[in-house]
């Protein structure tokens, strides 16, 4: 072994980087091992989960990583035996290869967080998968760490004889190098055998001729010079003599890494124990280039900026307008830039659903087949995280509830196998996910009669399709007739809604009874900064997110009618309710502007309009989120706020609440639903003004809904 | 100049280790995620001598030295292959496609450098 060169370095640091892979591996290998199929053994697919097995156990076999090592060898032994085709792959051997990736991802874990496994942990399986790899029952025994051989103390003269084969270049091995090699153990002198030079004009240069013999006074040992010719040893003949007796073989030393309770196992325990678990992001790296270019940028547009009129006759006024409109379009890219970095395709969230619909449809006795699409669609990191979550209870749902028995299907005529669609697409600054079956439906009749069962409605309502359907988001709501394993544990959909939300997003049903669900998440592209519309009422300014807006308009006075409990407008053959956002925010002052007012059409997370009534319409631009709640109470109506370009503070409002207020005010003023309350108050040829006086309402603005 | 060594490897983590070992050693090192990258690297820089994992998506390593001996600038640019404890098919592998040597994984930075000094002209 060389001396001259720096010694243990250091490779821990390298952990973070190996759980990072870790992470990045193990939900597409969860993926691919739920597809193993036995009746279709796909060789690429065998390899790349034979890949995933065989880096991570590398990787754990650098930090010593025992348990992980262990478990993933055999594992890693199974599947290849599966890849040879010396081993079947039968629903068995699927089922013991969907175990282990569980296994191995656990003990990945165990080795991240440095929690301690449990005894036997995984030994069930890791048993089944030896009984697979070796069923005579010799158990398949990790290779043991070679012991590095015994450095002999006592000088030692050798002599040895090296002939190369012919071929010895053929792999890039060189005479000259093992010369130099044998040179560092110790005192080496060298002849060369010419004998076997031919003429000139016969010799190859791409063959080896020349033959060697070394004596060699050296401390080391038979097996240290033998490992200089370990490369060459099938291209050369070899004889090692020893001229001075060799001392005894020294007994082999047991592998560290398998002793147990041995001073090496306590401190590669306290080692994993040691692993702290941050989290990162890997980022691709023409991202960080375009980050530093517009970093770059930014400083040049900064010079420009402050920059003094050195010379007569320079515009210092153009000159400022010019950077500071280069300054507001790198600012965007720069922030574009850096919400890049922090974007995931959604296929690390989709990927994670293969396993849990063939598992659960097995369960169950149905036939289902997951299609995606949309997979690369980027989204934030932290609202992909979120959203494992409310996609797993929503296809759990769907699996459960939506989906129905296989002779069922076909009685209604449906292919036997359901198919869910989970897709992702990217919509403005949203994105769409959606989850769709063709299973029975939302059965609104079932739906209703549980929600009056349960009080969440009175029995007298009078409810529409899809008032109905929203009754599955409320709390304490299960159409499961008793409570299953499989989706009844206590959380409804109310908690997915709610976690869609706390990401600010928004969650729509569809569905049609026979034909099937779609549920769609639509969630902002980034959390941190909002496309919105900044509004005035009273003096007061507000914040409107772009994203729910559909229109701006300044309606003709014939438009709006007075019914019991409110107003409404009449646009595009459609009643919208009009809060006025200074009676609801209870904002004292005149409006400046004459009448009429601004509306302001928003629609809100289930489908709902309404016409938000403000002063005026101050612009369309961006706005930094701030939450609210680390300073104050939650206010209704309020989502949190923002920092103006003048230092002032904005309110964002919170459309859902609104609306909810605004109807709760309603409610109280009238007994029935606002929808008899057009028919009742309204005529034919009311409607039919308000028809025209629609028709002639001037649009402001109009935002893409 | 510093010989230069590139690594192969579709493990970030493994790559990096090589890479910070060879670095500190005075090395200077090119990275690849498979063998097709390998090659298109080998197709823009000198490399003194590779390193290659086995099992890579697009190429595995295999094929890549098979690729890498098959261009006579490269005949004489000792391959080394990454294999574990006890795969003596995959050494005999290596050999048939044409690597010089080969490093045991899990290794230890004092023997990836014995084993790259040792192979490296």
């Amino acid at each position: 072994m060389s001396s001259d060169r720096p010694s243990a370095l250091d490779l821990d640091q390298f952990r973070a980087t190996f759980f990072d892979e870790c992470a990045e591996v193990l939900p597409d290998l969860d993926s691919r091992l739920s597809t193993l199929d036995a009746n279709a053994v796909d060789g690429e697919n065998l390899n790349a989960i034979f890949r995933a097995v065989h880096s991570i156990k590398a990787g754990a076999a650098a930090f010593n990583f025992r348990s992980l090592v262990t478990f993933a060898h055999g594992f890693e032994a199974l599947l290849d035996r599966l890849r040879d085709d010396r081993l079947e792959l039968s629903a068995d051997v699927a089922s013991v290869c969907v175990r282990s990736g569980d296994v191995l991802a656990s003990l990945v874990e165990a080795a991240q967080k440095g929690t301690d496994i449990p005894e036997g942990f995984g030994a069930d399986v890791l048993a089944e998968v030896e009984a697979l790899i070796n069923p005579e029952g010799t158990p398949a025994a990790i290779p043991e760490e070679k012991a590095s051989a015994p450095t002999v103390s006592e000088m030692q003269s050798w002599r040895i004889n090296f002939t190369p084969h012919r071929e010895l270049f053929r792999h890039a091995n060189e005479p000259l190098l093992i010369i130099r090699e044998l040179k560092r153990l110790g005192e080496l002198e060298v002849c060369c055998d010419r004998t076997g030079l031919p003429e000139l004009a016969t010799l190859d240069p791409e063959e080896a001729y020349l033959g060697f013999s070394f004596s060699l006074r050296s401390k080391a040992s038979r097996a240290d010079i033998q490992e200089v010719f370990e490369f060459v040893d099938q291209d050369c003949d070899l004889v090692i003599e020893a001229f001075s007796p060799e001392p005894p073989k020294e007994a082999k030393v047991p592998s560290r890494a398998l002793l147990p309770g041995s001073a090496a196992t306590a401190k590669s325990a306290s080692s994993e124990r040691k692993a702290k678990s941050p989290s990162f992001v890997r980022v691709d790296l023409a991202r960080v280039d375009r980050l530093i270019n517009m970093v770059g940028e930014l400083v040049i547009t900064q010079a420009m900026l402050t920059q003094q009129p050195s010379e007569v006759g320079t515009n210092l006024r153009d000159q400022r307008v010019q950077g500071a409109d280069e300054l507001a379009a790198h600012i965007r890219e720069l922030q574009e830039c850096v919400m890049a970095i922090r974007m995931q395709p959604a296929r690390t969230v989709f990927a994670r659903m293969n396993r849990l619909v063939r598992e659960l449809s097995n369960k169950l006795g149905k036939k289902v087949r997951l299609v995606t699409s949309g997979d690369e669609t980027e989204v934030d990191k932290t609202i992909v995280e979120e959203l494992v979550d409310p996609i797993t209870h929503m296809i759990r749902n769907a699996i459960d509830h939506g989906i129905e028995m296989p002779e069922q299907r076909l009685a209604a005529g449906k292919p036997e196998e359901a198919v869910i669609h989970l897709s992702a697409t990217q919509r403005a600054g949203n994105i769409l996910i959606t989850i769709e079956d063709d299973g029975a439906g939302i059965d609104a009749e079932k739906v209703l009669a549980k929600a009056i069962s349960k009080g969440l409605v009175r029995p007298d309502a009078d409810l529409s399709e899809e008032e109905i359907h929203e009754l599955i988001f409320a709390p304490g709501f299960s159409t499961a007739d008793k409570v299953t394993e499989v989706s009844g544990r206590g959380v409804g959909m109310d908690v997915v809604r709610r976690n869609i939300a706390s990401i600010g997003g928004r969650i729509h049903t569809n569905s049609q009874k026979g034909q099937g669900s779609s549920f769609t998440v639509v969630i902002p592209l980034t959390l941190a900064v909002l496309d919105g519309m900044h509004v005035a009422v009273r003096g007061e300014k507000y914040i409107i997110p772009l994203a729910s807006i559909v229109e701006s308009l300044r309606p003709d006075r014939r438009q709006i009618r007075s019914v019991a409990g409110g107003d409404v407008i009449f646009i595009r053959g459609e009643y919208i309710r009009l809060i006025y956002l200074h009676q609801l925010f209870n904002v004292a002052g005149e409006s400046e502007n004459s009448h009429p007012a601004l509306v302001v059409v928003v629609e809100t997370e289930n489908g709902t309009k309404a016409g938000l009534v403000v002063d005026e319409l101050i612009g369309q631009q961006q706005f930094v989120f701030k939450n609210l709640n680390e300073n104050a109470d939650p206010v209704p109506g309020i989502a949190g706020a923002t920092i103006l370009g003048n230092g002032r503070v904005a309110l964002i409002l919170n459309l859902e609440d609104i609306c909810s207020i605004a109807s709760a005010s309603l409610k109280r003023n009238s007994k029935s639903g606002l929808e008899h309350q057009h028919e009742a108050v309204l005529d034919a040829g009311e409607m039919s003004a308000l028809a025209q006086a629609s028709a002639s309402a001037e649009p402001v603005l109009q935002t893409q809904a | 100049m510093a010989k230069r060594v590139l690594t192969v490897d579709d493990s970030k983590t493994m790559r990096d280790m090589v890479a910070f070992t060879l670095k500190n050693a005075g090395f200077d090192v090119v990275e690849a995620e498979d063998g097709q990258k390998g090659l298109g690297v080998l197709g823009s820089a000198n490399v003194d001598v590779i390193i290659t994992d086995v099992n890579m998506p697009n190429m595995d390593g295999m094929t890549f030295i098979r690729h890498v001996r098959a261009q006579p600038q490269f005949k004489s640019t000792p391959i080394l292959v990454l294999t574990t404890e006890g795969s003596e098919d995959t050494r005999q592998k290596g050999r048939d496609a044409g690597a010089t040597g080969w490093i045991v994984k899990p290794f230890s930075p004092e023997k990836l450098l014995q084993v790259v000094n040792k192979v490296c002209p």
